[in-house]
């Protein structure tokens, strides 16, 4: 036919070759298989209780993740790693959701893609050797802390500020909202090194947690309550020449880089999360009886869910369309926004109409529901709220 | 190289172009003069065949190009860029829904008769399904189909059936057996030259107006054993399997629609000032455009990961509903958003938008309305 030439590959044995998604052979689906069985028998079966407390043995249970090898896949075996594999790591970040506590899998996921990544990311071997290895291992935790009190979304507002004594930075400010920041042994800290250079200002430090003038304290949350949520001071931090992580000046567009993937990762954990509540309303909604009837068989019911689990397939489409750029090391910023608003903004409806099933138990504190839904109210806020991510989709349509 | 879907190579890529020029430069032209006139004509079915876009998935030994899933989305998508939505509907129901059964279930002879003439674009197809009092629910079809000695004697009504008023032939879904139930259906191809055929009405229509419409009279039409298709009694699976096929397609196109539609939306609040600035540049409407592309792009990363599924021969009901669903909630919404970033431009007879408008209403009624869909899927999660 004229112009036209198609049907000349073997279509057949192109799409049988097409991993899952474009992404998950079968050595993914073993390892999903392993981390579930992990998170399923040793964190799920806890998430009450360390609710209730408000905590959960966090070195015991980092150890053993280090130990499965949980923190690992980004990283080569030189550093103890099993990668360097995103697409593994996707899967942990999908599966550790399942341990039923939000607070749990924040803990674990922003040692896994926050402050440690920073350092493999941005920092030079012998930092590397020092803060990486013991991360993967779960030996030593880290921390990410770029917000402050008066400086969330908008990164470049930061006042914390570094200067140079001799061979040493002195650092002074404050940070807030730091996952894991009250228990880490090490924060990769966001500094203004030269406050009249705007976005050049800013460089990353990596502080010891014993470094003297570091103090902390806890603050408590509405959601995501197992996990050590801090407040950290800085008053006279002095740290050597060496701690200085990545380049000087460069430290506001390390931030934006490492974005793309703190954002995909909490667009994978908002879709897995969003699923397995979903499965868990529409398991009650089939047990309760109201009228004669499962709740679940009233037709505003079955089409609410078939909604919702309509959303849920795109929003993984979506999640799955930005990671695939990721991995191909293609510019993925503006996919990446629109899976990590999407995804977690719709993470919550599904908490809140999960919630919506269960009638007045869903109010009750000894239904796990309710945790979904304080948990899940995070995403649209945490990493860029969802009023930035549109802001930076429409700024990268020229809006 | 760039990233794309691993639906797609660069085959995909070169075809899509070939379909794009064609579809700019032949037919976009004329889109206007087709929507008041009601109908595109004849030549359309012709040149597609000439093209081979109608048999761009059949296989080469039926006279097809061989070609794939990613192929017929790719299609589906350049059609859109007529502006004429009834167009890309008109020749997706040849290439993609009335045929596909002939080709899966059809005998040589059918194959022969039906199939071949029409992937050439030379035999103009329809699907009749619907009737007056049977749409989304498929099993209350009452057109019957009775044996008599080595014919069939067929008697009944059908409407809205796309392609209608100019077919050659029709796909034809009858009742075989009354007390069967859903194993009391059976297709047949239907010459619509024979006696008792009847197309009664040319519908008129809110959107996708360049597409004929028809109301079908079927009145003792008689046809010989040979034009049952596939086997009796089996009907409703058959046709069930073809729309799952349609409903992808119906998505593609339709979300594609929606991206130009958009596209010029972007264009025309990036020009037009209000109040000292580009609309566009508000940041109200800056982020009702990031939630719009948002929604286009999860809804077209479902449905071509779904069509990968469909290629590789899983039978994904539940999710190609998602996809249908989905896609025509998305087109929907945008639509009616960019018409208002347009405000009484958009509003403007003969301006595209109120056209897109139009013709992106049907996407949630046909080929299975959306409680339907929500339907399937809450039936296929056990609710």
């Amino acid at each position: 036919m004229p112009g036209l030439e198609i049907g000349l590959e073997d279509a057949k044995e192109r799409f049988a070759a097409i991993p899952r998604a474009g992404l998950f052979t079968q050595d993914h689906e073993e390892l999903r298989a392993g981390i579930r069985q992990w998170i399923e028998g040793r964190l799920a079966p806890h998430a009450d209780e360390w609710e209730r407390e408000r905590d959960f043995p966090y070195r015991e249970v980092f150890k053993e993740a280090g130990g499965i090898g949980l923190f690992g896949a980004k990283y080569e075996e030189a550093y103890g790693g099993t990668g360097p594999d995103l697409i593994a790591d996707a899967v942990i970040t999908e599966e550790t959701v399942r341990c039923r506590a939000g607070g749990v899998a924040a803990a674990l996921g922003a040692h896994k893609d926050l402050g440690p990544y920073y350092v493999y990311r941005f920092g030079n071997e012998e930092q590397r050797r020092r803060w990486i290895v013991p991360a993967i291992a779960g030996e030593a935790i880290g921390a990410l802390a770029v917000t402050e009190p008066n400086a969330g979304s908008d990164v470049g507002s930061i006042t914390t500020r570094a200067t140079r004594d001799g061979g040493d930075w002195i650092l002074n400010g404050a940070k807030t909202f730091i996952t894991n920041g009250s228990i880490s042994d090490y924060v990769v800290v966001a500094a203004k090194t030269d406050p009249d250079a705007g976005h050049q200002g800013l460089s990353l430090f990596i502080v010891d947690a014993d470094t003297p003038g570091f103090t902390r304290s806890r603050v408590h949350t509405l959601g995501w309550r197992t996990s050590h949520t801090g407040e950290l001071h800085f008053d006279d931090v002095r740290v050597p020449a060496g701690n200085l992580l990545g380049e000087e000046g460069r430290g506001f567009y390390h931030i934006m880089g490492n974005f793309q993937w703190e954002r995909v990762v909490m667009a994978l954990g908002a879709v897995a999360a969003a699923e397995q509540t979903l499965e868990g309303g529409m398991a009650y909604a089939k047990e309760r009886h109201a009228f004669g009837r499962p709740v679940a068989k009233f037709q505003v019911w079955r089409h609410r869910f078939a909604d919702l689990a309509t959303e849920i397939e795109a929003a993984r489409s979506l999640t799955y369309h930005a990671l695939r750029k990721i991995v191909a090391g293609e510019d993925a910023v503006k996919d990446v926004s629109m899976a990590k608003w999407f995804s977690t903004e719709l993470s919550w409806r599904v908490a809140d109409e999960a919630l919506q099933v269960h009638g007045g138990y869903g109010f009750m504190m000894e239904f796990p529901v309710q945790r979904a839904w304080r948990d899940s109210r995070l995403g649209p806020i945490g990493g860029g709220t969802t009023e930035i991510m549109k802001e930076v989709i429409g700024r990268l349509m020229g809006l | 190289m760039a990233y794309r879907h691993p639906l797609f190579t660069d085959e995909h890529d070169a075809l899509r172009q070939t379909v794009r020029s064609w579809v700019e430069s032949e037919l976009t032209p004329h889109s206007v003069d087709w929507e008041s006139e009601g109908y595109f004509p004849d030549w359309v079915f012709k040149r597609a065949g000439e093209l081979g876009l109608t048999g761009a998935r059949y296989p080469v030994e039926v006279g097809g190009q061989g070609g794939d899933w990613g192929h017929t989305i790719v299609i589906s998508e350049e059609m859109a860029r007529i502006g004429s939505a009834g167009v890309g509907m008109g020749l997706a129901v040849q290439s993609d829904m009335a045929t596909p059964p002939i080709h899966k279930f059809g005998t040589p002879d059918q194959i022969e008769r039906y199939l071949k003439p029409a992937i050439r674009g030379e035999k103009i197809a329809c699907l009749g399904i619907t009737e007056p009092n049977a749409g989304s629910d498929v099993a209350a079809i009452e057109t019957t189909a009775v044996r008599d000695g080595d014919e069939w004697v067929i008697n009944g009504s059908k409407t809205f059936i796309t392609n209608a008023v100019r077919a050659d032939f029709c796909l034809l879904v009858t009742r075989t057996n009354k007390g069967a139930g859903y194993e009391g259906f059976s297709l047949f191809l239907v010459d619509t030259d024979l006696p008792g055929w009847n197309v009664q009405r040319h519908l008129d229509k809110l959107g996708m107006r360049s597409s004929d419409t028809g109301e079908i009279s079927i009145q003792d039409v008689r046809v010989p054993a040979s034009a049952l298709l596939g086997t009796e009694g089996k009907g409703f699976y058959q046709i069930m399997w073809e729309l799952q096929g349609e409903r992808l397609i119906g998505a593609a196109g339709s979300l594609s629609g929606a991206q130009l539609v958009l596209d010029r939306t972007i264009e025309y609040a990036l020009g037009r000032h209000a109040f000292g600035k580009p609309i566009g540049k508000f940041q109200v409407n800056r982020h009702a455009i990031a939630e719009m592309a948002t929604e286009i792009e999860a809804a077209r990363q479902l449905t071509y990961d779904v069509a990968i599924r469909w290629e590789r021969g899983e039978y994904p009901v539940k999710e190609i509903s998602m996809v249908k669903l989905y896609s025509a909630g998305v087109v929907g919404r945008v639509m009616n958003r960019c018409l208002q970033l347009f405000g009484g431009l958009g509003y403007s007879d003969e301006f595209f938008m109120e056209r897109a408008w139009r013709d992106a209403r049907l996407i949630r009624i046909g080929g299975g309305t959306d409680e339907v869909m929500r339907e399937v899927i809450s039936k296929s999660m056990g609710l």
